[in-house]
C-alpha cells in the first residue's frame, strides 16, 4: 500500500515552499480577475437575455451555449496558439484571465437566470398593477429577489471557476500545477511535490467553500430561495 | 488570395486523425461514465440510508471530490502510483480511475437528492395498498426516482465529457495532442494551422456536447410539465 515506504524530504519542501506561495498567489490574482470579470460578463449577458434587445439576445444566447459546451482547456488553446495566427498575440497571463471571463461568464449569466426564474410570475403581476413601469418592476422587485436565489449557484460557481483554474499551466503559466510538475521532473521528489500541491489547493478552496456554504446557509434562514414552492 | 490555411484540415487524413482522437478522449469519457453510474447507483442508495457514520464518511468522500481539481487527482494517480506501485500506470488508466472516482461522488450525490425527494406519501400510499417492499420500489419509487435522475445524469455526462479533455496533460495521445502534431508537421508549409487545427477542435467539442446538454434541458422541461 502507500504507507511505510513513504518519507518526506521536509527540508526539500521548505526549501520549495515558496514557489508554491508564489504559484498559489498567481492562481489566487487570476482567479480573482477572472471571477470578478465573469460576474460583469454574466450580469450583462443576463439583462440582454431578460429585456430581449433584438440582435444581442442572439449573440448571448449563442455565446452561453459555446461557452457552457466546451472545456476551458480547449478555449485556452485556441486563444494561445489560435490567435496569434490572426494577428492577436495575448499573453499566458491574458490569456488565462480572457479564457476564464469567457468560461465564467456564460456559468454566471446562467445562475442570474435560475435567480430570476424562481421568482414567482405574482411578483411581477403585482408589481405592473401597482403601475410600476418594466424597468422598475426588474430593477426593485425581480434583482433584490433573484439574487438572494442565485447566491447559492454563485457561490458554487465561484469554487468551479477556481478549480478550473488548474488547467492554465498547459498555457505556460507558472501555476500550481506547473511548478508541482517540475519538481517532478527535476528532482522525482514525487511524494514531497504531490502533497504541497493538495495542500496548497487546500488551503485556497477550504475556507472558500466553508464561506460558501455559511452564506448558503444564511440565505436559506433569510426566508430566501424557498420561493420554488410557491 | 491570400491563404488561408484552412486546407490543413484536408490534407492527406488529418481531419479522420483529428475525430480518431477526439474517439479517444470521448471512449475515457463513456467508459469512466458506465462506471460512475454504476456506483453512483450504489453510493447514492448508501447515502440516503440513515447510518450516520456511513453517511458522514460519503460526506466526506464527497467534499474532497469536490474541492480538488480533477487535474489535481489525475496527477496524484498518474504520478503517485507510477512511483508507489512501480506500476507504469498508463495516462489512460489513471484517466478512467480518476474520471471514475469522481463521477462516482456526483452521481452519488445526484441519485441521492433524487431518493429524497420522493414524497414520504409515495412510500405510505404504497404500502396502504399492500405491496410489499420490494413491489415499492419497482413499481412506484424506482421509476420516479429515475425520471427525476435522468436530466442531471445526462448532464454530467456532458460535464464528464469535457472533463477529460484534461487528459492531454498527462500524455494521453487524444484530439489536442493529434492536433499538434498535425500543426508541427505543417510548420514550414502552413503556418497558420494552429488557427485552424484548435478552431476545429473547439467546435468538435461543441458538437458533441450541444446535443447531449439540449437533450438534458428537453427531459428537464418535460419533467417540469
Amino acid at each position: 500500500m502507500w504507507g511505510s515506504d513513504v518519507i518526506m524530504d521536509y527540508g526539500f519542501m521548505a526549501e520549495y515552499a515558496l514557489m508554491y506561495v508564489k504559484a498559489a498567489e498567481l492562481t489566487i490574482k487570476i482567479s480573482a480577475y477572472g471571477i470578478i470579470g465573469a460576474f460583469a460578463v454574466g450580469l450583462i449577458c443576463c439583462l440582454i437575455k431578460e429585456l430581449k434587445i433584438p440582435v444581442l439576445y442572439r449573440i448571448v444566447q449563442m455565446y452561453i451555449e459555446l461557452s457552457r459546451n466546451t472545456p476551458l482547456i480547449i478555449q485556452l488553446f485556441f486563444l494561445y496558439f489560435g490567435f496569434p495566427k490572426m494577428g492577436i498575440v495575448l499573453s499566458s497571463r491574458s490569456c488565462g484571465i480572457i479564457g476564464l471571463i469567457f468560461l465564467g461568464g456564460s456559468y454566471m449569466a446562467e445562475a442570474f437566470r435560475t435567480g430570476i426564474d424562481s421568482v414567482p410570475n405574482v411578483q411581477r403581476e403585482s408589481a405592473y398593477s401597482l403601475g410600476m413601469t418594466k424597468r422598475q418592476t426588474f430593477l426593485r422587485i425581480i434583482i433584490p429577489q433573484a439574487v438572494a436565489t442565485s447566491v447559492p449557484v454563485f457561490c458554487a460557481n465561484v469554487i468551479f471557476l477556481i478549480k478550473e483554474t488548474s488547467v492554465f499551466s498547459a498555457v505556460a503559466l507558472a501555476d500550481l500545477m506547473y511548478v508541482t510538475k517540475d519538481l517532478i521532473g527535476l528532482y522525482y521528489k514525487t511524494d514531497e511535490a504531490l502533497l504541497m500541491l493538495v495542500i496548497s489547493y487546500l488551503i485556497i478552496l477550504l475556507p472558500i467553500s466553508f464561506i460558501s456554504s455559511w452564506i448558503e446557509r444564511r440565505v436559506r434562514y433569510a426566508g430566501f430561495g424557498n420561493t420554488g414552492s410557491v | 488570395m491570400q491563404d488561408l490555411g484552412i486546407q490543413v484540415l484536408f490534407e492527406g487524413i488529418n481531419f479522420e486523425r483529428l475525430l480518431k482522437g477526439l474517439w479517444i478522449s470521448l471512449k475515457l469519457g463513456l467508459i469512466s461514465m458506465l462506471f460512475s453510474v454504476i456506483l453512483g447507483l450504489l453510493l447514492g442508495c448508501v447515502m440516503a440510508g440513515k447510518n450516520r457514520i456511513i453517511k458522514f464518511l460519503c460526506r466526506v468522500y464527497l467534499e474532497i471530490v469536490r474541492i480538488m481539481p480533477q487535474l489535481v487527482l489525475l496527477f496524484l494517480v498518474y504520478f503517485g502510483a507510477a512511483k508507489h506501485f512501480g506500476a507504469d500506470i498508463s495516462g489512460e488508466t489513471a484517466a478512467v480511475i480518476v474520471f471514475t472516482f469522481w463521477g462516482t461522488a456526483e452521481m452519488g450525490d445526484l441519485v441521492r437528492s433524487a431518493l429524497i425527494s420522493i414524497p414520504k406519501h409515495q412510500y405510505e400510499s404504497g404500502y396502504s395498498l399492500g405491496l410489499s417492499k420490494l413491489q415499492l420500489y419497482v413499481n412506484i419509487i424506482m421509476p420516479q426516482t429515475f425520471q427525476r435522475l435522468l436530466p442531471s445524469a445526462v448532464n454530467l455526462l456532458t460535464r464528464m465529457i469535457k472533463t477529460t479533455s484534461l487528459v492531454v496533460l498527462i500524455g494521453v495521445v487524444e484530439v489536442v495532442k493529434v492536433g499538434k502534431q498535425i500543426i508541427d508537421a505543417s510548420r514550414y508549409d502552413n503556418p497558420k494551422a494552429a488557427l485552424w487545427i484548435y478552431g476545429t477542435i473547439f467546435l468538435l467539442y461543441f458538437a458533441v456536447c450541444y446535443p447531449i446538454s439540449k437533450l438534458s434541458s428537453a427531459l428537464e422541461r418535460r419533467l417540469k410539465v
